[in-house]
């Protein structure tokens, strides 16, 4: 585990979200609290509402009852508090999302220019920084087509970072890249990981998770089953449905 | 079959056949601008919150696409008069090529804007983006890209369809025409002069088409 920077203030806090598809209960009743600089990997069974969670933070999915904080914005339906919400946090898609006809520096730049109001100088110097920082600035003028799957994901991690985000969310970052692709972008994530970002993953990359994670957090059926440190949930996991999904993850690794 | 072509009278009334040709053109160009306006407004407000909004565009690309553009273009310049809205030939064509195009245009450009993945929407959603600014900076032009070239037919034929306009004596090429045959009786060789002139008129519009085309759409896919 590595030494993280962490403070006591809750940066993201879920009280008693429960969200709803028609009939189907994908959240129930989730309580989570997230120190600023803490690291969380979100693991489960798929259809189990990880992914759900994330996207219930920054509002991509609302949610039917409970309340989501995050820095201090609490989430309502008018759209200034999602706004503000959406400033603070950065994503990170299984399916990359680069957008086809801009450049990697035009991904970049795109959202400091037309949400921050940056000038187009200043949006260049910062995304060529962070592009730089996930070691694919020498790419900066090609479009995503020409990148490997890998590329494209680190350029979808510098491209929300250049929104100077406090938390980042991703969801299953390496479940779309070819195995030869996956450790790049965990070593990506692994750099932010030790500057000190806070961090929400969905991911089943164990190795990850041990790593990096402050708690690693199990869910099935829309609940959270079980929360742990690293070395707890993969040595002593309490919970028979954590047993069984971790020797099922663990057996293909 | 005794009849002797005589082209002479052709190349006589050439400048106007010209002048023709060129106002051919330029209503294409009017029409098919503000017709791809209408589109991608349509568009935006096919998907609006508000269902009067919604509503009103469904209703209004029904009414265009099942009735006849003669019918269309005659009730603007004749029956809007009776309400006081009485506009000279040109204007009338522009709009009622405007209108009929936005239709198609809006139908058209909506298949594009639901072929791209919803992925491409949410990325803009998180980066902080409003849903409009997502619309027209991130889904627009792979979605116009996507259905570029059922788009370019459909313009061509609005391009031929300003033929159409003759019927309210809008100045164009097949007007002209007509005028050169009342005039002459030279009907072969003034309708086969046109058809000409009206795939030289297609080729260009294919040609801008095709350079829009290179500047806006030219990015890699895969």
């Amino acid at each position: 585990m590595l030494t993280s920077i962490q403070t006591d203030t809750p940066l993201i806090s879920l009280t008693k979200v429960e969200k709803w598809y028609g009939a189907f209960h994908a959240l129930k009743a989730i309580n989570l609290s997230v120190r600023k600089g803490e690291k969380i990997v979100l693991c489960g069974p798929s259809g189990s509402g990880k992914s759900t969670l994330i996207r219930c933070i920054n509002a991509l999915e609302s949610i039917q009852s409970g309340t989501i904080t995050v820095d201090g914005t609490t989430l309502d339906n008018n759209s200034t508090s999602i706004d503000a919400v959406r400033r603070e946090v950065g994503m990170v898609f299984q399916s990359f999302n680069l957008f086809p006809h801009m450049t990697v520096l035009e991904n970049c730049t795109l959202a400091p220019m037309r949400v921050r109001g940056a000038s187009k100088p200043d949006a260049e110097r910062i995304a060529r920084k962070y592009l730089e920082r996930v070691r694919i600035l020498d790419q900066a003028e090609k479009y995503p087509a020409q990148l490997s799957g890998g590329q494209q994901q680190r350029v979808a991690i510098a491209r929300a970072l250049c929104m100077e985000p406090n938390v980042m969310l991703f969801d299953e970052p390496t479940s779309a890249l070819d195995p030869e692709m996956v450790k790049e972008v965990l070593d990506t994530m692994i750099a932010l990981a030790v500057d000190g970002m806070t961090m929400i993953c969905v991911t089943h990359e164990m190795g990850f998770a041990r790593q990096v994670a402050d708690r690693v957090i199990f869910m099935a059926s829309g609940e959270i089953i079980e929360e742990a440190t690293p070395e707890v949930f993969f040595t002593a996991p309490q919970h028979p449905r954590t047993q069984a999904f971790l020797g099922e993850i663990l057996a293909h690794h | 079959m005794n009849y002797v072509f005589d082209f002479g009278v052709v190349f006589e009334k050439m400048p106007e056949l010209l002048l023709g040709a060129a106002s051919t053109l330029g209503l294409a160009i009017a029409g098919i601008s503000l017709a791809l306006i209408i589109g991608v407004l349509g568009v935006a407000a096919r998907s609006s919150k508000y269902r009067l909004m919604r509503g009103a565009v469904i209703a209004f690309v029904e009414v265009v696409r099942n009735t006849p553009f003669l019918v269309q273009i005659f009730f603007i310049f004749f029956a809007l008069p009776m309400m006081g809205i009485r506009l000279n030939p040109t204007v009338t064509a522009i709009i009622a090529l405007a209108v009929n195009g936005g239709a198609y245009a809006i139908e058209i450009i909506r298949g594009g804007v639901e072929s791209i993945s919803k992925g491409q929407v949410e990325a803009g959603l998180a980066l902080g983006l409003h849903k409009f600014q997502v619309f027209r900076l991130i889904v627009l032009k792979p979605a116009i890209r996507t259905i570029y070239p059922s788009l370019v037919s459909q313009f061509i034929m609005l391009t031929l369809t300003t033929a159409v306009c003759t019927s309210i004596a809008a100045y164009e090429l097949t007007s002209v025409a007509q005028m050169i045959e009342s005039d002459t009786f030279r009907s072969f060789e003034v309708y086969f002069t046109i058809t000409i002139m009206y795939l030289f008129i297609s080729s260009i519009m294919m040609g801008l088409f095709a350079l829009i085309s290179r500047h806006f759409f030219s990015y890699p896919t895969r």
